[in-house]
């Protein structure tokens, strides 16, 4: 009666363990569609962000289908949540690669996400599609960075900010982690490099969310208040945005006194604030909603009928994805194939247009070209470009300013090698195998 | 005989040790042996994700110990996981070498990368195993001693308890979130290519993690029985039931108290440490305090004061959650919160409990029949 | 970087996005019209500006008919040429433009208008009222930094006469942060003696001394160093650190150093005044979300993981008040917080009496089922607001600060929200001390069992009490919508500093929360300097897990019955 008892139990767990175990393992075989992995977090602490990246590949997913979809076939995206834990997003990741068996993942907005996600990528030999600025110092074989490295975004704006405002104080203002680490660190040794003297460039770093910002800004405005012109070159994320900018401007330090460059707020994170108080900071990216080309404006209205609300906005990595998604396409359609092997041999020279009116590509280094446009916030939230770089700027994995990486090349075409050190002539670390 | 002492009387418990035993004979051979095109073939991903809820279950064990039997609750078990699982992440850096992106043959990237030139006193000796072992054992272990020490000595108890424990996870997350601590920052600790010589991708690999998992879940769950089975254990039950009646009975409620979270501490640094390879990362986030809550909500919904319905509850709830991510990708946290509600609800003893309770009113029917 | 040669780019082209292009008919339309008032205007303006301007410079109506077309650097000529004009309306028109509410239309020729309320406009050229409904979409006429601080400083120079002392002073300031040169010494020294306001006055001479400082003359620099003395302006220290470091006259350097100590030891005060005043209102920030958890957790013993999610509640709602009443923003934050307290205060009933009235005694378990309600309020959020920052805009009066002198300023959003603060912890202790609510609250949270048998409906108390305690989180919520981000994750930012307060202080007392908060607060912002905010918090949090230690109860334990469980 007990042993009997037991084994029923023991059947209808085993039962419902096997249930488990083949949900997690079956994966729908089916070989008529294309599948686009998409691995934005939609809830956590990186949902505000990502969220919106989402909604963005879905929408271009559905476009490319409207035109007849890629060789073929139709395209299908499949979303995860990674839920801004990092640990999951490796796990998500695998799931994707493995399990979905998806051609792209198109994902990640933080670093650590990246980090976390890149040895899976390279391990399944997947693609992954980086949609957002970050530090460099890196070089996947299967990662294609379509967001601005630091050369092509920090550098510019503080050489405007040289040149045309004649800054000759520095705050470089930080939240801690390792992108405004590493661009402060980049942006130190240019400085110096120009001849800025070190007590002229204070260094200060936040933690994340950071919202009681009374006293650095009054020492902001101490250290600005020397006689000699001050900027701020802000790497501050997300969160610790509004009440840093609110403080500013309650202590009545104004965009002409003392300018904040930011190289993390964008449309989207200024639709989310009274911006106001605002009005003049600066931002740099490589794109800006009020950029006036068709080409953006098809892809603002195409936005906007395709989300529903009229007062959404677009921002630089939403542009990053665009730009990305179709390499991708049009790398699949050189290669008829979406073999990842092959894509990535064929995506290296592919020119798409950008939404500010060039022609963006990718690079043997895996990144892309860019031009960096710099703007100052209007009152509506949106930016007036008041300065751009010529041309496209390339995209540089590895800083010419950082004591490690200046003599380490990425280059997948000929060397075959993400960190090819030019003075020793060895690729070192990891290669490709 | 000591196994009779261990899990007669203990049904549920040998049921689960059961099935985990299976997985681990089962697993290894259908994602090894077992062709990929076979219906039964395990995929790797299942692997790690099993290897993962292995992990997450001896944690909760961990907790399951202090609260469910000395009724410790503490917020910061968290903490003792992410000190394990740094200490393995620093062996796993240090086994990287000059493979890494800067190819510097002692200071892994991030170092390299923030200009550091030399490495820390506190990452010396991590490159052998036998000392990183040593340190996933004594760093949960030491400071668990020192902080439960402080605690219990000033009678600090219930929520104050709780709230300390928080504040402790809290604090760490914070210090290791900065750079300057030597610990990877945000980034954490990443991109691990060997342990004890064997490449960490390798499937066999994976699969030895696994089993290590697996194995040392069993073991600690046989070291959890004895110690609530033995005499210790009994006046551990009752210090959670009366402490002061405990204490007046001559009992040193304090180094009891002490030992139990020590050890409780270590199982979760042991854990710790088996996570982090297969997961891939260690980063301050595993010290986020509403991690450590989660845990709570795990060994509740399994059941508190069972240590098997710990093991029940970490397997549940993080295989409802991978469903739900997948599956739900947008609204998912909407069940996750109802189920926390209705499991404190409707099923104060968890989800073990449903069982026993069907059980109970089973037998409690039969009694009623009899006249 | 490779190929980043700069080049100016001045885009005269504002930033707003032309989503819906107006259709052809209609602008036709508006062209007609828009011609016959242009001609109207025409005709009116060029009468009276006719006699003041000689023939050979552009008249000031058709400088600022210029200011809507052409590059940003051309603005700024025409700007200078606009203050040139001394036209009586130029410092109006110059104020628009700088505020944002100098606007274009569209049609050719562009008219210049002033905004001066939503959708009434008046010409900039002559202040006539024009008709809206003929406009067309009209668009602001953009402006960038450089252009904005050459405005300020003009409007600084036309201002430096106006009746206002407060203006004049503000004008003097503008003058001493732009650099003051030879010019402006004499208008200024000419300017002081008819100069009212003791003040403005000071402000000039130490505008004056300010420019003195460079003059060749060592008499001259010399006076001009003792009269600095103690004066705060920043601009000043930096002037006299230059001389005393610099200047090739000993008694020169050495007068100019005793200026500067004189100066450092002021600013020494005002900087602990400063910091005094950061802690404190850090730490009303810290009291006003710890309170209702004071309440909720400390006399229910309800561990309250959902509280933030209550806060969230009240930010939201400032959020939708706001957006329902979008001309009333001055006014908003005075509606939302009745609202917030209502609106938080009802969900705090409905999850005491959904959940948390079947959880009585099992404190532990009150933590897991709120954990579980956060998560779906968070998910709620998400849901309902989108999970992206809502723009919450601060009224008028809570931007800006209060000027005690040039070196020490308090603003003006965190001085209300200390008062604020203040206020709801009184209003609290009010309610529990003075009314029969309060009472009864106590007499629950004390001896449940004997309070029913005195005939207190104990589940009716718990539920206002803790919808007491939901609502003013609720409030907090809505102070906290202006100082941060109002987004789904605004509760878990708080909600583990709040516990904090909470035991430190002693759970079950108010004063113990008053106290806590406070201290936390001002030990904060004493160490942030040297420690750095991350390490400082750090600190903070391992001292109160030894002060725990210490005192296990935190600073005012309870006493009695209620401790003893």
């Amino acid at each position: 009666m007990k042993l009997k008892k037991l084994l029923k139990s023991i059947g209808v767990l085993g039962a419902s363990c096997t249930l488990a175990l083949s949900s997690l393992t079956t994966s729908a075989q089916e070989e008529d569609t294309i599948k686009v992995g998409v691995l934005h977090s939609l809830s956590g602490t990186m949902a505000i962000s990502e969220t919106t990246l989402k909604d963005t590949m879905l929408m271009l997913i559905e476009e490319q289908n409207k035109k007849g979809g890629l060789l073929g076939k139709q395209l299908e995206p499949v979303v995860v949540d990674p839920a801004s834990n990092w640990p999951l997003f490796a796990e998500k990741t695998r799931e994707l690669l493995a399990q979905e068996e998806v051609d792209a993942i198109f994902g990640c907005w933080t670093s650590v996400s990246r980090k976390s996600v890149l040895p899976v990528v390279e391990e399944l030999n997947g693609l992954l599609f980086y949609p957002v600025q970050y530090e460099g110092e890196e070089s996947s074989r299967n990662v294609f960075y379509t967001g601005a490295a630091p050369n092509q975004q920090a550098i510019p704006a503080v050489d405007y900010l040289m040149n045309e405002l004649e800054v000759k104080r520095w705050v470089l203002a930080g939240t801690d982690y390792v992108y405004p680490r590493t661009t402060n660190k980049i942006l130190a040794a240019y400085l110096q490099s120009k001849g800025v003297a070190e007590e002229d460039i204070m260094i200060n770093y936040t933690p994340f969310g950071h919202s009681d910002w009374q006293n650095i800004v009054s020492d902001i405005k101490r250290f600005g208040s020397s006689g000699k012109k001050t900027a701020v070159v802000s790497t501050i994320n997300g969160d610790a945005n509004v009440p840093f900018y609110r403080e500013l401007g309650n202590q009545g330090i104004s965009a002409e006194d003392i300018p904040v460059v930011a190289f993390s707020v964008g449309e989207e994170e200024l639709s989310g604030i009274d911006a106001k108080p605002l009005v003049g900071h600066m931002a740099a990216w490589n794109y800006f909603m009020s950029v006036d080309t068709d080409e953006n404006n098809a892809f603002i209205d195409q936005w906007l009928e395709y989300i529903g609300n009229e007062d959404r906005v677009t921002n630089d990595p939403m542009e990053a994805h665009y730009i990305g998604f179709n390499m991708w396409v049009k790398a699949v359609e050189k290669a008829g194939t979406t073999d990842s092997d092959a894509v990535i041999d064929a995506i290296v020279g592919v020119e798409v247009p950008n939404l500010t009116g060039g022609t963006s590509k990718m690079l043997p280094n895996h990144h892309i070209t860019k031009p960096v446009l710099l703007g100052e916030i209007q009152e509506d939230g949106q930016f007036l470009t008041v300065w751009e770089t010529d041309g496209l700027v390339a995209g540089d994995a590895w800083s010419d300013y950082l004591e490690g990486s200046k003599d380490l090349k990425s280059d997948w075409v000929e060397l075959d090698c993400g960190n090819y050190n030019t003075k020793t002539k060895k690729c070192v670390g990891a290669t490709a195998e | 005989m000591l196994t009779q002492r261990l899990l007669t009387s203990d049904k549920g418990g040998m049921l689960v040790l059961g099935l985990i035993a299976l997985t681990c004979i089962l697993v290894p051979i259908l994602n090894l042996a077992v062709p990929e095109s076979s219906p039964f073939h395990v995929s790797t991903f299942a692997v790690t994700l099993l290897g993962k809820f292995l992990c997450y279950a001896l944690l909760a064990l961990a907790l399951d110990l202090i609260w469910g039997y000395a009724g410790i609750l503490s917020l910061g078990h968290g903490a003792f996981f992410a000190l394990g699982g740094y200490a393995m992440g620093m062996y796993l850096m240090r086994q990287i070498g000059d493979r890494g992106k800067y190819g510097d043959p002692l200071l892994p990237d991030f170092m390299v990368f923030l200009n550091w030139q030399e490495l820390p006193w506190y990452w010396h000796g991590f490159d052998m195993f036998w000392f990183a072992a040593l340190m996933i054992v004594l760093v949960p272990g030491i400071l668990a001693w020192v902080f439960g020490w402080l605690a219990f000595r000033s009678r600090v108890t219930g929520v104050y308890f709780a709230i300390i424990t928080q504040a402790l996870t809290y604090a760490l997350m914070l210090a290791f979130f900065r750079n300057e601590m030597g610990f990877g920052g945000n980034n954490g600790l990443t991109d691990f290519k060997d342990i004890l010589g064997f490449s960490i991708t390798a499937d066999s690999t994976r699969i030895g993690l696994f089993l290590a998992s697996g194995i040392a879940l069993m073991l600690a769950y046989l070291a959890c029985r004895y110690i609530v089975t033995s005499r210790a254990g009994k006046v551990i039950v009752s210090i959670r039931d009366a402490e002061s009646r405990t204490r007046f009975s001559g009992y040193q409620v304090e180094s009891y108290k002490l030992w139990l979270f020590v050890f409780s501490a270590v199982l979760a640094g042991i854990a710790g440490a088996l996570y982090v390879p297969q997961v891939g990362i260690i980063n301050p986030g595993e010290f986020s305090p509403l991690n450590s809550i989660e845990l709570v909500v795990w060994v509740a919904t399994g059941g508190r004061g069972t240590l098997y319905g710990a093991i029940v509850g970490a397997f549940s709830v993080n295989y409802g959650k991978t469903v739900f991510t997948t599956f739900y990708p947008e609204a998912w946290l909407f069940p996750l919160g109802l189920l926390f509600v209705l499991v404190t609800l409707v099923l104060p003893k968890g989800l073990v409990g449903l069982i026993g309770r069907f059980k109970k009113s089973k037998s409690t029917s039969k009694q009623e029949e009899q006249p | 970087m490779r190929g980043g040669i700069s080049r100016p780019n001045f885009q005269g082209e504002s930033p707003d996005h032309p989503l819906k292009p107006d259709s052809d008919t209609t602008m036709a339309l508006l062209k007609k019209s828009v011609c016959l008032w242009i001609a109207l205007g025409a005709f009116l303006l060029t009468l009276p500006s006719a006699y003041a301007q000689s023939p050979a410079e552009p008249d000031f109506p058709t400088l600022v008919d210029e200011l809507a077309s052409g590059s940003l650097s051309k603005r700024g000529k025409t700007v200078e040429a606009i203050a040139a004009t001394n036209h009586e309306r130029a410092q109006t028109v110059l104020k628009a433009l700088l505020e944002g509410s100098l606007e274009s239309t569209r049609s050719d020729p562009r008219q210049v208008l002033i905004e001066t309320g939503t959708d009434t406009y008046v010409l900039a050229a002559n202040g006539e009222a024009v008709n809206a409904d003929n406009l067309g979409r009209t668009k602001r006429i953009p402006i960038h930094n450089k252009l904005r601080s050459q405005i300020k400083t003009l409007l600084a120079q036309m201002n430096l006469s106006a009746a206002d002392a407060d203006v004049r002073l503000r004008a003097v300031e503008q003058m001493i942060s732009d650099g003051v040169d030879g010019d402006s010494i004499a208008l200024l020294q000419q300017l002081k003696a008819d100069e009212s306001s003791s003040d403005v006055q000071d402000a000039m001479d130490d505008a004056v001394a300010l420019a003195q400082l460079e003059s060749s003359d060592n008499e001259t620099r010399l006076n001009a160093a003792k009269q600095l003395r103690g004066s705060l302006y920043p601009e000043v220290r930096g002037a006299l650190q230059i001389v005393a470091d610099n200047d090739s006259e000993s008694s020169i350097r050495a007068e100019a150093q005793r200026s500067l100590d004189s100066i450092d030891s002021k600013l020494k005060m005002f900087r602990l005044g400063e910091n005094i005043f950061f802690g404190l209102s850090l730490g009303s920030v810290l009291l006003l979300s710890a309170i209702g958890l004071a309440i909720t957790f400390g006399v229910m013993g309800v561990i309250n993981m959902a509280h933030g999610e209550l806060m969230m509640i009240g930010a939201y709602t400032t959020w939708v008040i706001q957006q329902a009443f979008p001309n009333q923003i001055e006014y908003s934050l005075f509606m939302a917080i009745p609202a917030a307290f209502v609106v938080s205060g009802l969900v705090g009933i409905a999850i005491e009496r959904g959940v948390i009235q079947f959880l009585y005694g099992r404190p532990l378990e009150t933590l897991l089922a709120t954990f579980g309600i956060s998560l779906i309020l968070q998910q709620a959020a998400r849901s309902i607001f989108s999970p992206l920052n809502r723009a919450v805009s601060l009224p008028e009066w809570m931007s800006g600060s209060l000027q005690i002198n040039p070196a020490f300023s308090i603003t003006f959003n965190r001085l209300y929200i200390l008062l604020f603060g203040l206020m709801v912890f009184f209003a609290l202790l009010a309610v529990l001390k003075k009314t029969s609510l309060g009472l009864k609250v106590r007499a629950v949270s004390q001896n449940r069992p004997m309070a029913r048998a005195v005939g207190v409906r104990a589940s009716w108390v718990d539920a206002m009490t803790f919808g007491l305690g939901s609502g003013v989180a609720g409030i907090a919520g809505v102070a906290l919508s202006q100082l941060t981000n109002v987004g789904p994750n605004l509760g878990q930012a708080y909600i583990i500093d709040s516990f904090m307060v909470v035991v430190f202080g002693g759970v079950g007392n108010l004063w113990g929360t008053l106290v806590s908060a406070m201290s936390l607060g001002v030990i904060n912002k004493f160490m942030e300097p040297f420690a750095g905010a991350v390490l400082a918090k750090v600190l903070i949090l391992v001292l109160l897990i030894l002060f725990i230690q210490k005192k296990p109860k935190g600073l005012f334990p309870q006493k009695g019955r209620a401790a003893a469980d």
